[in-house]
């Protein structure tokens, strides 16, 4: 049972809470645009760079040199929507999907080129695990990132119902024409979605490299995973992202345990495989989530 | 560059060039005729290479394989395995909306892509399959043999080239053109959507299993690197779309141009110093996804665009007239 708990729940919630900030930013996406944002794995991947940097320039603390990562990420996600995305937002959403594409090849290709196609780590060396109550041994990384996410939920859930900007945001997801007619901008509600979704994407990018290490393609490997969780939560519903996020990880990681026998129930390397089957699940049987999201 | 090297590039650049262009035809059939989002041509792509080299290699001991059957047949069995993936994948997911049924297809691509690296006893993992045959090999080596496979790589475009073409001029063309522009429509004059989705769903992914083996046998050797999807599924897909989809031509000026492109500035490149030329191919990545950006911005139809094939009326007797008059009577409003 211990060890249950220290080799599989808590990782699988610190994986949940990665998941979970990146599936938020694309259900609000989704929600608000209308269009399945392809590239936001790669704007996590590129805030987990920026961060990088700083902590090799500055010799910070990873989390302390977040803010760098977070301002390179919403800078491209706002340069993205001005250049390719708001040109075709009168088209069939489609259009703005194969940019979105293009421009999640774009901003790796960047990366390849900037911080170069080797893996990077923000830390070397083993840690220790920290021992709870001598019998738990986590690892303080996926404390961290539970706990930041935790907290960045209640936030943002803050934000979404007291905030005047938060709450026009939920306006243009559930009736764009309602909300313009009642004089929302809807300019400044997108630029409002890219920024929490870009932030909270690099947020998450950070701590999947902090827990393992930073390469060109984490984001883009994240990315079906994250789709998983925003459709499982419902989609413009970020605390459905949220809890779809957790859901997701503690299916992904659990599926692995030896439930029957002493062999994992499924083979790690198809892990993955999993929250696709899940996913195409909710889309055939509850396309609109667990949180009655909305419907494409 | 020499006279030797030039025709050494043509070469390649005929048979690469050949696969893109029927990978594009491939995906013109889902995209452009069906409105189908495939972001998972990689993933047929593959099932389609490693189903060929399996059967036609030389046996070899770790895995599967090395039938040593002909070639023929390995591109038959790659269209059949890749169409049948296809099949299973289309018959749960091609009635999702366009943005769902886009996301389910990069997790197909996926998993094709880990089963591929996971089944070692099948692919032999990441060490790859060797020894995979090109045709007439026996008979004709060295450079002439390189000319034999432009040729075989050309027919097998020209002949997906026709029967693309008489795709789209059949009724069964036209009815998933309607569909794909107004499904609604398509739907209450009583065309099955789903199963005239799944049908071109199937033939695009047959499509792309031949590209695949073509061009497993192209490098006689194949390994999950094979199929990057940047290389694959991306390049195809700004070649589609820069090309004009919808019509085969421009599925195949597309693949040709951009390819011209995409190996002319590798020339180029390839000058400069080592450390330089691995970065400039991610310069060259960039500047792709670029173009795709422009052409989608500027010229959504593609060079060539997609043009309705004209009316025809076989019994009437020809003159202009005439066929003003048909389309009078077929255009005149009706009541419900």
């Amino acid at each position: 049972m211990i060890q249950f708990i220290n080799f599989y729940l808590i990782p699988a919630l610190a994986l949940g809470s990665i998941y979970a900030l990146g599936a938020v930013g694309i259900s609000m996406i989704f929600g608000i645009l209308r269009f399945s944002h392809f590239a936001h794995g790669d704007v996590m991947t590129l805030g987990a760079y920026g961060t990088l940097s700083a902590v090799w320039a500055f010799g910070w603390h990873p989390l302390a040199a977040l803010p760098f990562g977070i301002a390179l990420a919403v800078a491209a996600a706002l340069v993205a929507d001005r250049a390719f995305y708001r040109p075709l937002r009168k088209l069939p959403t489609i259009y703005a999907v194969i940019a979105s594409f293009g421009v999640a090849l774009m901003i790796r290709s960047l990366v390849q080129l900037f911080w170069g196609p080797q893996n990077q780590v923000f830390k070397s060396g083993v840690r220790a695990p920290l021992v709870l109550f001598d019998t738990f041994r986590v690892s303080s990384l996926h404390l961290q990132a539970i706990g930041i996410t935790l907290a960045l939920a209640l936030a943002l859930h803050w934000f979404l119902s007291r905030t005047r900007t938060g709450r026009s945001m939920r306006a243009v997801s559930d009736d764009p024409d309602l909300a313009s007619i009642a004089g929302l901008e809807p300019e400044r509600v997108i630029r409002a979605t890219w920024i929490i979704g870009a932030t909270l994407a690099a947020t998450a990018g950070v701590l999947a490299g902090m827990d393992t290490q930073v390469h060109a393609n984490m984001g883009w490997n994240l990315l079906l995973a994250m789709f998983a969780s925003a459709l499982l939560g419902g989609i413009g519903k970020p605390m459905g992202a949220v809890a779809g996020g957790f859901l997701i990880g503690l299916i992904e990681e659990l599926s692995t345990y030896p439930w029957i026998g002493s062999e994992p129930l499924v083979s790690p390397s198809y892990k993955s495989a999993l929250a696709f089957g899940i996913m195409v699940l909710i889309l055939l049987l509850r396309p609109q989530g667990l949180m009655r999201g909305r419907l494409l | 560059m020499d006279l030797y090297g030039l025709t050494q590039y043509l070469v390649s650049f005929l048979i690469a060039g050949g696969i893109y262009a029927l990978l594009c035809l491939a995906l013109n059939v889902q995209w452009g005729y069906g409105g189908l989002f495939n972001a998972g041509v990689a993933g047929f792509f593959a099932v389609g290479a490693y189903t060929s080299a399996i059967l036609t290699a030389a046996p070899a001991t770790g895995h599967v394989g090395g039938f040593a059957l002909p070639i023929p047949l390995g591109l038959l069995a790659a269209a059949l395995v890749a169409g049948a993936t296809g099949w299973a994948v289309a018959r749960i997911c091609v009635r999702l909306k366009s943005d769902y049924l886009a996301i389910a297809s990069i997790g197909i691509a996926e998993i094709l892509r880990l089963s591929i690296i996971n089944e070692q006893w099948l692919t032999n993992g990441s060490l790859g399959i060797a020894n995979i045959p090109r045709p007439l090999e026996a008979w004709i080596t060295g450079e002439a043999s390189s000319w034999v496979f432009v040729v075989v790589v050309w027919s097998v475009v020209g002949a997906s080239w026709w029967f693309c073409n008489r795709l789209y001029d059949s009724p069964w063309g036209r009815a998933l053109r309607a569909i794909r522009d107004n499904e609604e429509a398509a739907h209450a004059v009583g065309k099955d959507v789903n199963a005239l989705r799944l049908q071109t769903y199937v033939i695009g992914c047959a499509l792309m299993g031949v590209a695949g083996a073509l061009s497993a046998h192209h490098f006689k050797f194949l390994s999950p690197a094979a199929s990057d999807p940047t290389l694959v599924t991306f390049l195809v897909w700004v070649m589609l779309v820069a090309g004009g989809s919808g019509n085969n031509r421009g599925a195949v000026t597309g693949a040709l141009v951009v390819w011209g492109i995409w190996s002319l500035t590798e020339i180029l490149t390839s000058r400069l110093p080592p450390d330089w030329t691995a970065r400039s191919s991610y310069l060259r990545m960039f500047l792709v996804g670029l173009l795709l950006q422009f052409v989608l911005q500027r010229y959504r139809r593609g060079l060539v665009p997609e043009r309705s094939p004209p009316l025809r009326f076989a019994e009437l007797p020809a003159g202009l007239d005439a066929i003003n008059e048909t389309s009078r009577i077929h255009n005149k409003p009706r009541s419900p």
